[in-house]
């Protein structure tokens, strides 16, 4: 690593005015569990580093009777293990549980995970098919933005420089609701080689009112299948494989790597878009 | 940068460089060197230590982010001169052969056991999945997990 200057501010307000002072010579630093592994390969030589985990009340979760909130500086583990969540929204707990091992999970944060949108991270799947809001807060005040709207591109998101992120919030998905995680791990760091999120709700014949489903691994950054979504609203758990096929429309590059061809991530996301929805469908009825 | 930590018990401070690893903190300046360094890609688990509670990789976190916790290493664990159980459990069931990977273990297993004190065999594997043995003696490790279980809930 090379040598930085540390600052830990202990309240937003004086973490905002870091990463100001500083700008592109700054790297905020959360969980540290993708910036540090970058630092050691000198992928990432900030000059600075601004640690954000003293800033009160950016870990909080709470899960309200129609918001769940997640802090950016939360941990998987927060997630993965908080009491009610596993009834209000049980694809938030299960997407936790997929990533990396115990000891990653407990220093890993869900909003360090979101800003650095690794083309293989298991969060913008499934905070896709959530529909999430991100609050970042910024020189001009907070902003709201859409999950939808965030993913750019290979670790391009929308936070501009001097933003950050600081909470996730999840509308309580409805009655007759049910969500799913499936991914293929890369067998030696757990990361993605395909991941796909569905979150479903039932109409009152059984059939998918709607449907929403994210896609990670396999382009260079997570995105909404929604020519799968499309097929498969207004129908039942039948159309499932079908509508499935449709899990790479619209994408014009693949991720590839010695890990997997760009082919086989296709045909992983196809796969387990199936998995995700037969599933998430079996869970809403 | 000064940080202050409490290392088995003990509180210390010390000036550290703000790149310094939290492992090489632990071996080159305190001194235990227990805890071993294998990966340094937060992937093998040798290096995990307990932070404020947490089994972390230290090979993952830079020593000034831990200023103000408190750290329990392998050298933490056995009390008055009595191994811990899980130690206990790897020294009865031969879960250790060549030893690199013990501590991370022993430290992954303290965690699982803290929040689940009866796992099955599958929440052992899971629990212990960040960590690598190189000698590929899982099936002891697990038993010796086991044995620390039984130990510590009767």
């Amino acid at each position: 690593m090379t040598p930085f200057d540390y600052h830990a501010p202990k309240t937003l307000r004086s973490a905002m005015r870091l990463v100001q002072a500083f700008g592109d010579d700054a790297k905020v630093l959360a969980g540290g569990h993708s910036l540090i592994p970058s630092m050691k390969l000198r992928l990432a030589a900030p000059s600075v580093v601004i640690d954000l985990s003293g800033v009160a009340g950016l870990k909080r979760v709470t899960a309200g009777n129609e918001t769940i909130s997640i802090g950016a500086l939360a941990t998987h583990y927060a997630v993965e293990s908080h009491r009610l969540l596993p009834s209000k929204c049980s694809l938030l707990p299960e997407t936790a549980a997929e990533i990396g091992d115990a000891q990653v999970r407990n220093r890993g944060t869900v909003g360090g995970s979101i800003a650095h949108a690794d083309p293989a991270a298991d969060w913008p799947a499934t905070m896709l098919a959530l529909d999430a809001q991100f609050d970042i807060a910024g020189p001009d005040g907070e902003r709201a933005v859409a999950a939808s709207d965030f993913f750019v591109d290979l670790f391009i998101t929308d936070l501009q420089p001097g933003e950050i992120l600081t909470q996730i919030r999840i509308a309580v998905p409805a009655e007759c609701s049910g969500g799913a995680y499936v991914k293929m791990r890369q067998s030696a760091s757990g990361f993605a080689l395909a991941g796909v999120a569905a979150q479903v709700t039932l109409d009152d014949a059984g059939n998918c009112a709607s449907v929403a489903v994210g896609v990670t691994g396999v382009a260079p950054a997570a995105y909404r299948a929604h020519a799968v979504e499309d097929a498969l609203v207004g129908q039942g758990i039948d159309a499932v494989a079908d509508a499935a096929a449709h899990a790479t429309d619209g994408v014009e590059e693949f991720q590839e790597d010695h890990h997997a061809s760009g082919d086989y991530r296709a045909h992983l996301a196809r796969v387990f878009t199936q998995r995700a929805l037969s599933q998430a469908i079996d869970r809403a009825a | 940068m000064k940080i202050e930590v409490t290392v088995n018990g003990e509180h210390q401070s010390y000036d550290v460089e703000p790149r310094m690893l939290l492992v090489h903190f632990l071996r080159d300046v305190v001194g235990l060197t227990g805890t071993h360094v294998g990966c340094e890609t937060s992937l093998c688990g040798a290096c995990s230590v307990m932070l404020n509670g947490d089994a972390v990789k230290s090979c993952t976190v830079l020593a000034v982010q831990a200023n103000g916790a408190e750290i329990t290493t392998i050298e933490g664990l056995a009390q008055n001169g009595e191994l811990h159980p899980i130690q206990e459990g790897f020294w009865e069931c031969h879960g250790l052969q060549c030893g690199f990977c013990t501590p991370g273990m022993i430290i992954a297993a303290h965690q699982l056991l803290e929040r689940n004190p009866k796992p099955s065999e599958a929440d052992i594997r899971r629990g212990i999945e960040g960590n690598l043995c190189r000698c590929t003696g899982y099936q002891h490790i697990v038993d010796a997990v086991q044995y620390a279980s039984k130990k510590m809930t009767t």
